[in-house]
């Protein structure tokens, strides 16, 4: 991602240095495979990683190699356990290193163990989410190794010279580009959570386990974990993963319209979210904010509600199976992406959809 | 209170604010510029023509770096009704000079440039404050300014108020009246941004030639009012000002005319496919020459909108604005070089250099239009209606023969005004443009 | 105690737009402003100096008008301003940034005191990345305390440091050492409004303007399009949608039915829907 101090680089492309491409060195020719890194923490896999896994089959197949995810923590059984897990998700192999040192995540620890792993077996692609786990240790990863890392991937794919294209949007989702680490090993690039579609598990598929040893004694770690704080609403962190979304923009008007949209959610067992403006009014908090630099969502269900949306809102839901959007504007853009469009007023509309969702549903389940 | 003090405070850095701080800081003068927008211009979003003769006077060689859109070739003069248009066109490669007379450019970049100008002349400048009031001396003088900023009192041996149309700083202080609602338009205006190439060729334009309209007519709803277009480098500017009591009385708001106004056939095909961004509404101080307020005393001076320099008939603001700026520099820089007070009575050279301009010249030539336009609504509405009506009589061919076609156009006329009302309108008009 | 902040001018992306035949970015009118994201780490390290004293240098690596960036900083109240520029950086990834900005830090370093902590913003609105906070961490070898929502304790005599960072799904409570880097989240403090003499101050204050030669940079390998791993192959504009939403009439409906006709749309177009929520 070109970073250039007047910020103009990315609408250019740098054709003439892409033309450039010479041999790549010799001592990278040894890199192979395809790699994910597993974000286990707290005795749970994050679900990315899963959709990497997905993505990266598509990947190594396309390259003819093969896929290893990375695990890294502080009890090796379940490390094992998630390992097999991996397994079903299409990884051929998994690269294990477990150390008590790695029992939370650090940047420190963590760092040490995937560099290393990287300088024994020598991936040429490396994946991670971009979560802030993902992105915190992937940019101290790519420094150590001096090597390219694109962000925030929203597709990948594999040109006809073996190389990494990595998409992403820049310029606040205006445009797209895509990126490739030329001459440099591994590619690395971290991806969004839900940009890639969650592949199906297969059971009983298997894998090998390779077990790396890191010689690393918790005195020689400089930062600590004291704590670990849980989010008390727990289901915050559950709106990119929800299969109903509901949000509102600042067509709602005041604050205690967003009680509406909560309504909606709540009827229909979803989750509720908003556009960036009712984050900065303080309507709503920070983590339910959809979009470019908020959370992607994939829901089977989208419904906006006084969202204009902007292509920083709209690049956030449009991986929705289905947008229902209202909006009191027959020209808003929100209607140029959304499947289904109500013109009228989200303050009326929003309660009178919600009875109109019980009065549905309630009806059926008599009947059923 | 802050220990620095200056020669000179300058409040706003618009064209008047900073024409007033380049002159003095020019000449050595200590010179203090406080703007309340997050930069100089960024209150001025909207594109605009910009009068070289004015800002050669005060920087001969702005066209090396000042960030201009296109030279002006063309001016299109519209009279429009629903349908039509009737207008004059003036075209002439002969403004492909070498030091073109007219550019358009948009504010919130020339504001920037001219002020980096005004630093690097010697002013501080500091944005994102706003002076919330004059300091005065114990005999009522001023002799500073309080600003919203901690510890935010500043003294100067004069305060340049160049604060633009709405003159709150001066009318706090007591120094002017409140803003007539007869005697300011309100203005608004979108930027619609289109390649470059789409522009030049809807235009007829090539480099960096630029077209401009200035329209009248039924668009404005009977309202005292003009509308306009401008074409800057990728982006056009259209926006429509009427007068602010002609707003309050009618039920129409200023954004449905400047909607009406794109929608209009002659207008739409202009800015189709176009991408709008910046809405923005602004003042006009238009009341002329009957409008001008007091422009100085005991340690302050009044230049631009502030003192409502405004041509309105020749949509001349900028240029006013930065004469106004530059004379009151010019004239306290004179006054500190001789050591004499700014003074009411030495700073009235200010006001006679004005009067020897084509500043005042100009107020005072147009004193009447105004008025002249508040009574005769019919140039707004009728007139321009007639005029579009009998050119389609004309240019219409429908076996109907000349004679005949002369004879309804001037039937139409006297149907709908009287010939003794054509005719009086006529003198009006003669007469408050003498 | 010394803190260098590093702060970015970004082009105010919402108010970019894109050439609709070449998919360039027409920046014309685009204002520049201050990576929003900075501020937070901004007004972080100003409360740190004015809790223990000190002082704090703002560090940007830009074209020669990224100084008007640099100036607001020090009307909020920053003591010293440094401006790395020069053409050789041009066209620099985050890994180049991070090699330049690392290299500048040891310069500033050697020049006015090592600093005690290097704060940047989570992340820049244009570029995105995040990775250059993390990357200068990596170059210093900083203690890297990314997405820090909370500076606990700080007792400079020990170098002890005790922070809050948001983790996924949760708070993570972190004891580190200084010197540290810390990449501050959005929305923890408020930019101070800096007073008339910090204000007059900044207006005239020298910026600290180095090349590269003269931040200590010998080797230029390293830098700008050279010494970037990632090529940018290819820029275009998302595809637009071909269809646009289908409307469900609302012309003189009571709200109750246009929402029963929404339901019942919402259920066609999604056929399992209906008997989840049963479920
Ligand atoms: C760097 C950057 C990142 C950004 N990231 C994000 C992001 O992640 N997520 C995000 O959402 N935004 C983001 N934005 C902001 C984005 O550009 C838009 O400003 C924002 O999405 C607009 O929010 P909105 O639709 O709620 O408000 P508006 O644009 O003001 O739209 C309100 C809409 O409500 C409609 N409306 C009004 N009244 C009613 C009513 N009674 N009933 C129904 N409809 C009504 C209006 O017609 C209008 O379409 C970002 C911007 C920048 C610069
Ligand atoms: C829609 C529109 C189109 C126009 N088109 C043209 C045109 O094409 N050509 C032309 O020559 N003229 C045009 N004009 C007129 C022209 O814009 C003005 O005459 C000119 O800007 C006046 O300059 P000024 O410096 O007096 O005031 P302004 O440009 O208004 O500047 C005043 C400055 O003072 C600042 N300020 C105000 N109060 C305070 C305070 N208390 N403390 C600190 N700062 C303060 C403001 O933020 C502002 O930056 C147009 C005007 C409008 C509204
Ligand atoms: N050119 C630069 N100059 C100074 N700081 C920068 C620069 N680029 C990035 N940064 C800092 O690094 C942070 C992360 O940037 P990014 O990796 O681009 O998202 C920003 O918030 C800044 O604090």
């Amino acid at each position: 991602m070109s970073q250039s101090p007047d910020g103009t680089a990315p609408a250019k492309p740098a054709a003439g240095r892409a033309g450039l491409r010479k041999e790549l060195p010799e001592h990278f020719k040894a890199y192979k495979h395809v790699w994910v890194f597993i974000e286990y923490e707290h005795g749970v896999v994050h679900p990315v990683s899963f959709e990497l896994l997905g993505e990266g089959r598509k990947l190594a197949d396309a390259l003819g190699v093969e896929l290893a995810g990375v695990l890294l923590g502080g009890e090796r059984d379940a490390l094992i356990a998630a390992a097999r897990t991996c397994f079903q998700y299409g990884a051929d192999l998994a690269y294990l290193v477990a150390n008590p040192v790695l029992t939370h995540y650090r940047n420190e620890t963590y760092t040490a163990a995937m560099t290393r792993l990287v300088d024994t077996y020598k991936p040429e692609v490396l994946l991670l989410g971009a979560t802030t786990l993902g992105r915190d240790l992937a940019g101290s990863v790519a420094t150590t190794l001096l090597t390219g890392l694109t962000a925030d991937c929203t597709a990948l794919a594999i040109d006809g010279e073996r190389s990494l294209a990595a998409t992403r949007p820049t310029f606040g989702g205006s445009l797209l580009c895509t990126i490739h680490t030329l001459n440099y090993r591994p590619q690395m690039a971290t991806i969004r959570p839900r940009v890639m579609a969650m592949p199906a598990p297969q059971a009983g598929r298997t894998g090998r386990i390779v077990e790396h040893a890191l010689d690393m004694p918790e005195e020689d770690v400089v930062t600590k974990v004291l704590r670990f704080l849980p989010d008390r609403e727990s289901n915050k962190a559950q709106l990119a993963y929800a299969d109903i979304v509901v949000a509102g923009g600042l067509g709602l008007k005041s604050e205690a319209n967003v009680g509406l949209v909560k309504a909606l959610a709540d009827a229909l067992g979803g989750e509720y979210g908003g556009s960036r403006p009712l984050v900065q009014k303080g309507w709503i908090g920070g983590d339910r904010q959809i979009g470019q630099t908020g959370k992607t969502i994939r829901p089977k269900l989208y419904i906006a509600a006084g969202i204009s949306g902007a292509i920083q809102h709209r690049v956030g839901v449009e991986g929705a199976d289905l947008i229902v959007a209202i909006n009191t504007d027959a020209n808003a853009p929100i209607f140029d992406f959304a499947h289904v469009g109500i013109v009228a007023d989200a303050v009326e509309l929003l309660p009178a959809l919600t009875g109109a969702f019980r009065r549905h549903l309630s009806i059926n389940r008599i009947a059923s | 209170m802050t220990e620095d003090r200056f020669d000179a405070i300058v409040v706003g850095a618009g064209p008047s604010g900073n024409a007033a701080a380049y002159t003095m800081a020019k000449s050595g003068l200590k010179v203090l510029q406080l703007e309340r927008g997050e930069y100089p211009g960024s209150k001025n979003v909207q594109g605009a023509i910009l009068y070289a003769d004015a800002v050669e006077k005060v920087i001969p060689d702005f066209r090396e770096d000042a960030p201009l859109e296109r030279h002006v070739i063309e001016q299109r003069l519209w009279m429009m009704n629903e349908a039509s248009h009737t207008g004059i066109h003036y075209r002439s490669d002969d403004f492909n000079e070498e030091r073109p007379n007219r550019y358009t450019i948009i504010r919130a970049q020339f504001d920037k440039w001219f002020s980096r100008k005004v630093r690097e002349a010697g002013a501080v400048v500091l944005c994102e404050t706003t002076v919330t009031e004059l300091v005065r001396g114990g005999r009522g003088e001023v002799i500073g300014v309080r600003t919203d900023r901690d510890g935010g009192c500043v003294l100067a041996d004069v305060v340049v108020l160049a604060d633009g149309v709405n003159g709150l700083v001066g009318q706090r202080a007591g120094l002017r009246t409140e803003l007539e609602p007869d005697t300011v338009a309100l203005a608004v205006k979108e930027m619609h941004f289109l390649p470059r190439e789409v522009i030049d060729a809807r235009f007829n334009l090539k480099g960096d030639e630029g077209a401009v309209i200035e329209a009248m007519g039924t668009v404005t709803d009977g309202m005292v009012g003009t509308a306009f277009l401008y074409t800057n480098r990728e982006s056009i500017s259209v926006g429509i000002g009427c007068l602010v009591s002609d707003f309050a009385q009618s039920q129409t708001t200023p954004y449905q005319l400047l909607e009406r106004f794109k929608r209009h056939p002659s207008i739409g095909p202009l800015l189709a496919g176009s991408e709008v961004k910046e809405y923005a509404a602004h003042l006009i101080p238009e009341g002329g020459y009957k409008a001008v307020p007091e422009i100085c005393g005991d340690g302050w001076v009044v230049v631009g909108d502030s003192g409502h320099f405004v041509n309105a008939i020749h949509r001349e603001g900028s240029n006013l604005a930065m004469t106004t700026g530059r004379i009151a520099g010019e004239t306290v820089a004179r006054l500190k070089r001789s050591g004499a007070a700014c003074t009411r009575a030495n700073l009235a050279e200010y006001r006679a250099s004005l009067d020897a301009s084509f500043v005042m010249k100009d107020l005072r030539k147009y004193k009447d239009v105004p008025r002249f336009l508040d009574r005769t609504r019919q140039v707004f509405g009728l007139y321009p209606h007639l005029i579009n009506q009998a050119s389609q009589t004309w240019f219409r061919v429908d076996g109907v023969d000349k004679r005949t076609k002369e004879r309804e156009i001037l039937a139409s006329f006297r149907k709908s005004r009287s010939l003794g009302g054509l005719i009086g309108d006529a003198i009006k008009l003669a007469r408050a443009w003498r | 105690m010394h803190i260098v902040v590093c702060i970015k001018q970004v082009p105010d992306s919402a108010q970019i737009r894109v050439h609709p035949v070449t998919n360039t970015i027409m920046r014309q009118g685009v204002p520049t402003i201050i990576n929003p994201f900075d501020l937070f780490a901004l007004e972080e390290a100003l409360r740190l100096r004015d809790r223990f004293g000190g002082e704090v240098t703002v560090l940007t690596m830009g074209p020669p008008m990224a100084e008007d960036s640099l100036r607001k900083a020090l009307t909020f109240g920053a003591d010293r301003a440094v401006l790395l520029t020069d053409r050789c950086f041009a066209g620099s990834d985050t890994l180049a940034t991070s090699y330049a900005l690392a290299a500048a830090i040891c310069k500033i370093g050697e020049t006015w005191g090592v600093p005690d902590f290097v704060f940047t913003g989570k992340q820049t609105i244009d570029g995105d990345t995040a990775q250059v906070g993390p990357g200068i961490a990596k170059r210093l070898g900083l203690n890297q305390l990314t997405y820090v929502s909370r500076i606990v304790e700080v007792e400079p005599s020990s170098g002890r440091l005790l922070v809050q960072r948001r983790a996924e799904g949760g708070v993570q409570e972190l004891e580190s050492r200084l010197p540290a880097l810390i990449t501050m989240l959005e929305g923890t403090n408020d930019i101070r409004r800096g007073s008339l003499d910090d204000a007059l101050r900044a207006a005239r204050a020298e910026i600290v303007t180095w090349n590269a030669a003269a931040a200590g940079i010998a080797d230029l390998s390293p830098c700008g399009l050279r010494g970037s791993p990632t090529v940018v192959k290819s820029v275009f504009a998302p595809k637009p949608r071909a269809e646009k939403a289908e409307q469900i009439a609302t012309a003189g409906t009571a709200p109750d039915e246009v929402a029963d006709a929404a339901v019942a749309e919402i259920f066609r177009r999604l056929p399992g829907l209906e008997a989840e929520l049963l479920s």
